[in-house]
């Protein structure tokens, strides 16, 4: 079993990229499950989001999970948000920010000897997809750190995902993949 | 004539897109409804299908669930297939209309997303607005997941409509963790779905003029009684053999088995867990780790609530030796509903086990597997002494002191 916890704010699209996650892992056959956490849902409040991949059916329905990866697409959450609760000692933590590793860790000594990655999702989103819409390039990044699928081929399956939305605005979503999955560390 | 959508073989949906797809496969004549959370997808999804060219039947917009049903009795009463969708509040206004649409044998469908009954105002899924329904005269299935909430929706069609039956159907499915969690669900074609489910034969219809009926008429203590007795009856002894029956067609046509009571690794079992939703299936993992820890473990859950399973619950818990009914439904000033039923109809076995009650859940508190465990090993307890180890009633999951009862 696969867990993912998506720390993000109300807005940002956690809840799609979970969705659209299960979608392109759902197409390989495996299971999945993708929920979230809404509390009284204002836009802009700090919210999580989760999934689950299995090769069996999932039967768990707890909302509790000890996650392999924890995604962080909102840059100050995790200065706010308790993005560690219930690590393991081999949780992968994905962080959205403008700095770099060091200084991340330096200003979040909760972080100091975790396996971080950073990749700057708000600034890719606004450059190609042109609004903070951080969720696609935070999988783009997911991509590359889980090794989960080759990017051709997520970028393809997301493709399918994305099929309803016009053509601009799905090229968009594949260069920001593209640059996360090549500029994440 | 409405176009036809073309589905993946798996699709990834939460429970409201699969009651939606349900909704639309089935060719509705009239949904009549006013949106509440969590449900509110459920009608938001059929009106954008509907506006983009896959529904051909009318969707009415009201200023109440208590409309929106009403709505549904005026459009079931005049001859059409008819279905909405609501949740907690909007059960709890539409609940006066409940009645009125079981007494007059209108075979609605509306899908329950399960959610918790103010005060204090919670979204979250609990079982309080299913219980609420429990004495309407409805027919009341019951989804653990995202699968079972679109095939359950297919198949109440064919339940309710069915002119030996007449009776509306009510499918529920737990707030957020099953409404708004995405799952893989294996969708039939729509012209398989709609071939399962059958075109809509009306009965009584008030807009065949050539024979003029009445619906909602006054009886008074001369008629009343015997109408209601009939229904009674009819819930009692029509519905499980059609319930099988339709059980059994959905199975050859899907591959998927459903019963009215589910029964998991209970052919063994000394121990089980008794539940409804999604907690069912977090109960069928634990009972699994049980086994591996030496505890004989099972789960039994009610498919059908309403009407009450006696004879197969009696069955399928005859040789326990300790139950676990769980509750996700604040009683207040009883033992859980789910409680007092298993108990009166395994009081009729010769063998009676040790019976406990558990509430658990309230308002979207997690039911982890944790919980499931201590519950387990708790049974076990009761299962060796032959008598309750605990008290007969204890809260799950709460902050604070323990709380428990008797």
């Amino acid at each position: 079993m696969l867990e993912i916890r998506w720390h993000s704010r109300a807005g940002q699209g956690a809840v799609t990229g979970a969705k659209g996650l299960a979608d392109v892992v759902s197409r390989t056959g495996k299971f999945v499950q993708a929920f979230a956490f809404y509390g009284s849902a204002k836009r802009g409040a700090a919210m999580t989001a989760y999934n689950r991949v299995d090769d069996e059916e999932i039967l768990n329905h707890e909302k509790f999970m000890h996650p392999d990866y924890v995604l962080v697409i909102d840059p100050g959450l995790t200065y706010t948000a308790d993005i560690t609760a219930h690590e393991k000692d081999t949780t992968k933590y994905i962080i959205t920010t403008h700095l770099d590793k060091e200084e991340l860790i330096a200003g979040q000594p909760k972080l100091k000897g975790k396996d971080v990655y950073v990749v700057d999702c708000m600034q890719i989103s606004l450059d190609t997809i042109g609004r903070a819409i951080p969720n696609t390039p935070m999988l783009g990044a997911l991509m590359k750190v889980s090794g989960m699928f080759e990017l051709d081929y997520f970028q393809n399956a997301m493709k399918g995902v994305l099929a309803k939305f016009p053509q601009k605005i799905i090229d968009a979503n594949m260069a920001a993949i593209e640059r996360a999955y090549n500029s994440v560390k | 004539m409405a176009e036809k959508m073309e589905l993946n073989e798996v699709e990834v949906w939460d429970g409201n897109m699969a009651a939606s797809q349900a909704l639309r496969q089935a060719q509705v004549d009239v949904v009549a409804a006013y949106p509440i959370t969590p449900s509110t997808p459920i009608v938001q999804n059929y009106s954008s299908f509907l506006a983009n060219g896959y529904i051909d039947g009318e969707f009415v917009m009201v200023e109440s669930e208590h409309a929106a049903m009403s709505g549904c009795v005026g459009a079931a009463a005049a001859g059409g297939r008819v279905a909405t969708a609501t949740s907690s509040q909007g059960f709890a206004l539409m609940s006066e209309v409940l009645y009125q649409a079981s007494g007059m044998r209108l075979p609605i469908v509306l899908t329950v997303v399960n959610r918790a009954l103010a005060a204090p105002l919670n979204v979250n899924g609990d079982h309080s607005d299913m219980y609420l329904g429990r004495d309407s005269g409805w027919i009341q299935l019951d989804a653990f997941n995202c699968q079972q909430a679109y095939d359950l929706t297919l198949m109440a069609f064919r339940i309710g409509e069915d002119h030996s039956i007449r009776l509306p159907v009510m499918v529920h499915q737990d707030g957020f963790i099953t409404s708004h969690t995405a799952e893989n669900v294996k969708p039939l074609s729509d012209d398989e779905a709609y071939e399962f489910v059958g075109e809509y034969k009306p009965m009584n219809a008030m807009l065949d003029l050539a024979k003029p009926v009445t619906y909602g008429v006054q009886t008074e203590e001369d008629w009343h009684f015997e109408h209601k007795a009939r229904q009674h009856a009819d819930l009692m002894t029509k519905v499980f053999g059609k319930v099988e029956e339709v059980f059994d067609a959905f199975e050859k046509k899907t591959g998927r088995k459903y019963n009215i009571v589910e029964e998991y690794m209970m052919e063994d079992a000394e121990v089980a867990i008794v539940a409804l939703g999604t907690t069912v299936e977090t109960s069928e993992l634990v009972a699994k780790m049980m086994r591996e820890e030496g505890i004989k473990a099972g789960v039994v859950a009610p498919r059908l609530f309403r009407p009450w399973p006696f004879e197969q619950i009696r069955k399928a818990l005859a040789n326990v030796k300790a139950v676990a009914c769980l509750d996700r439904s604040s009683p207040n000033g009883a033992l859980g509903a789910l409680y007092n039923e298993v108990t009166a109809s395994l009081y009729q076995n010769d063998n009676r086990p040790v019976i406990t009650n558990y509430i658990y859940g309230l308002g979207g508190r997690d039911f982890t597997i944790d919980h499931a465990k201590e519950i387990f090993k708790e049974l076990d307890a009761n299962a060796k002494e032959g008598r309750p180890t605990t008290p007969l009633q204890q809260f799950v999951g709460l902050r604070g002191p323990k709380l428990s009862f008797y």
